[in-house]
């Protein structure tokens, strides 16, 4: 049985009348140990698929419209509310973006990952376990960073306190969402090698989402790519970024610029993410696909399986790429 | 002649020493900086949070006052200028911002936006004159001009950057001072404010100082380079060939934390341990010693001077005497 199996997931947004199907028909699959990245431009349903697996988002505004969310086999989403509070900061953990704005200015950072651990597990809520904590996500000298207050910190250290925060309970999965998104490249380097050696040290998942692929080669074991509220490429990461197959990821890959690369123009692709009141007919891509034919505009395709545990929404997925970059619009 | 000659500036910012302190402290954020930008060129500038970056930026184009040095734009003095005639010479250098979010007015629509920097150096003498030139400059960024009327948050961040671009770009400057514009947006809308900008230098001869922190992003835009680490400059050179044979260990480790998408290429991370030293107290020597794989003796004493390497390169660092 996986740790976390997301079973066609349904989210919506907006009025009943007119709805934001904002996640339409995802399903993942996270075994325990693992990693599994999720990747997509802004807007793409990374987060709100993130936040719902302890059942974050409040209903309303959001709508749970369909689909299970498993983790260790039973339903999240049929929870009753004191089970739900277990679960959030205890099997599943999160870390955001944003460490600053997740702190509370005002408590010493010691004083705030001890708060945790009452909550969590009160036996070991003191100093020793503290530093422990802050040890383990690499701060040096704890005893004395204990006693700082977020401001006192760099963008870096205070992510390391987030991540020793949600490992205060011990979790099984940690959700990381775009966690080195506002950091330097140096510190983001050194907060994924630390999540990878977290991963390893102590047996647990990651689910690590991003709109990077730069950085999901070293950590991932699996690579998930989200458009437009759906999954449209799954498989093992090497494998994807190595062979991609959805004329998305390869786009996506392709607009990460590369070092020493001797070109005039970068690679982008061309438009935007649609909005969620237009969501184009058909495939969803194929407005800034450049591989797109006539049956795109109307045919919305499948989530097909092939070997190898991969998995691609485009029948096109093995045909030559025909056409010439289609509709820049921007 | 250079559009811009920066010679040894410097930008201290005073700080209270506790409530009880005596005397004052100074964060030594711009720390005797030179350099050159020529007409049509993009100089890029690197280096992690707080090393002086935005300040330096800033300073150029005196929207912080510096401490000392100059600051040679065509030849002026603008660092010496009372405040009517600096505000005279303003079109001439414009800045646009990291985050795309906050640095447009949300109560003015795109056409006030930029028809305000318009009506400020008297560039429009009419409605229908103003209208033309906003549209035409709307054009010119990649959005439609029927969207003039809309207010800032009806836009996608990577569209508004592209407004913050117009508005800079509608006094027709010289210089853009690029304050990291691209790090808050995904990688994919990146690469299509990075190509218009390279796009829009082509078409009106613009130069840039263009600051990120992504070294693959800045050797794509940028002529030369500048890598600043607590500041100070402490590598300048060709950008190719600067990101293919970094000479000071600062620069190769930065080099090497650049995110990679091919799972087998071959090269060795450096991670830098720890973080930037604070400002205001400055490690003694070469700033970077506490931190630098390759340390020795004097470095932790010595203050390594910039020195020129072969025809196109400078580096600070006592491993190349
Ligand atoms: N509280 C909310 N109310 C209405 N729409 C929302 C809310 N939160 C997210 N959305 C919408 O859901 C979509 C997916 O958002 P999100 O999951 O944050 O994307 P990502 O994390 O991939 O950038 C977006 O179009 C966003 O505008
Ligand atoms: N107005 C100010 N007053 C005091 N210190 C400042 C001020 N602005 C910046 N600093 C300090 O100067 C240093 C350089 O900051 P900054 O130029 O923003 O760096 P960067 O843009 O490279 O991140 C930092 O230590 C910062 O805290
Ligand atoms: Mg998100
Ligand atoms: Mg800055």
């Amino acid at each position: 049985m996986p740790l976390l199996e997301i079973k066609n997931l349904q989210l919506e947004f907006g009025t009943v009348d007119r709805p934001h199907r904002v996640v339409d028909g995802v399903s993942l699959k996270l075994e325990a140990g693992k990693t599994l990245c999720l990747v997509g431009e802004s807007g793409s349903g990374k987060s709100v698929t993130a936040l719902s697996i302890a059942k974050l988002l409040p209903s309303p505004p959001v709508r749970y419209v369909g689909g299970e969310i498993l983790l260790e086999g039973r339903d999240v989403l049929k929870m009753p509310p004191g089970e739900l509070q277990k679960i959030r900061g205890g099997v599943v953990s999160y870390v955001f973006q944003e460490p600053g704005a997740s702190l509370n200015p005002v408590f010493r950072i010691g004083a705030q990952i001890k708060e945790s651990l009452t909550y969590h597990r009160p036996e070991k809520a003191n100093d020793a376990e503290v530093i422990r904590l802050l040890k383990l996500v690499g701060i040096p000298a704890p005893e004395m960073r204990l006693k700082n207050y977020p401001h006192e910190m760099s963008g870096g250290m205070q992510q390391r306190v987030m991540i020793a925060m949600a490992l205060a309970s011990q979790p099984k999965l940690l959700v990381a969402d775009e966690p080195t998104t506002a950091l330097d490249v140096t510190i983001q380097a050194q907060i994924i090698e630390l999540l990878q050696s977290l991963c390893e040290q102590l047996g647990m998942a990651v689910l690590l989402i991003t709109h990077n692929l730069g950085i999901v080669g070293d950590i991932a074991d699996d690579l998930a790519v989200m458009y437009a509220g759906q999954i449209v490429e799954v498989g093992p990461v090497r494998d994807v970024l190595k062979n991609p197959l959805h004329p998305y990821t390869q786009a996506l890959i392709h607009s990460v610029p590369k070092l020493g690369r001797d070109v005039t123009r970068l690679t982008t692709i061309p438009g935007t993410v649609p909005n969620l009141g237009s969501i184009p007919s058909g495939c969803r891509f194929h407005p800034r696909c450049p591989k797109a034919q006539p049956p795109c505009s109307t045919e919305p395709p499948e989530l097909m399986t092939l070997a190898n545990s991969r998995q691609v929404r485009c029948p096109l997925w093995d045909s030559p790429n025909l056409n010439q970059p289609a509709n820049g619009s921007l | 002649m250079n559009l811009l000659e920066i010679q040894n500036l410097k930008v201290h910012f005073p700080v209270r020493k506790g409530l009880l302190g005596r005397g004052k402290e100074f964060v030594h954020a711009v720390d005797g900086v030179t350099f050159n930008i020529a007409p049509g060129e993009t100089l890029g500038l690197v280096g992690e949070s707080g090393c002086g970056k935005t300040t330096l930026g800033r300073a150029v184009i005196q929207l912080v006052p510096s401490t000392h040095g100059r600051i040679l734009f065509n030849g002026e003095d603008i660092s010496r200028l009372s405040a009517t005639d600096l505000r005279s010479r303003r079109q001439r250098f414009q800045m646009i911002f990291q985050d795309p979010y906050s640095s447009l007015n949300p109560r003015l629509t795109v056409l006030e936006c930029i028809g305000e920097a318009l009506d400020i150096h008297r560039l429009a003498p009419d409605r229908a004159a103003r209208r033309e030139r906003v549209d035409k400059l709307l054009k010119d960024v990649g959005l439609d001009p029927s969207h003039a009327d809309r207010y800032p948050h009806e836009f996608s961040g990577g569209q508004r950057q592209r407004i913050g671009i117009a508005r800079a770009l509608a006094v027709q400057p010289q210089l853009i001072v690029c304050d990291e514009p691209v790090s808050a947006l995904d990688v994919s809308v990146q690469a299509q404010i990075i190509n218009l900008l390279k796009d829009l230098q082509d078409a009106h001869g613009l130069a840039y100082l263009f600051v990120a922190h992504d070294l693959a992003v800045v050797e794509h835009i940028s002529h030369r380079i500048l890598v600043m680490y607590l500041g100070r400059i402490v590598e300048e050179g060709e950008s190719k060939s600067l990101c293919r044979s970094p000479l000071h260990p600062y620069t190769r480790s930065l080099l090497s934390a650049v995110p990679v998408v091919d799972p087998d290429s071959k090269r060795s991370r450096i991670f830098l341990a720890g973080d930037v030293p604070s400002p205001i107290h400055p490690p003694s020597g070469c700033p970077f010693h506490p931190r630098c794989p390759m340390a020795e003796g004097r470095c932790k004493t010595e203050v390594p001077q910039l020195k020129s390497i072969g025809s196109d390169r400078t580096v600070a660092c006592h491993l190349f005497p």
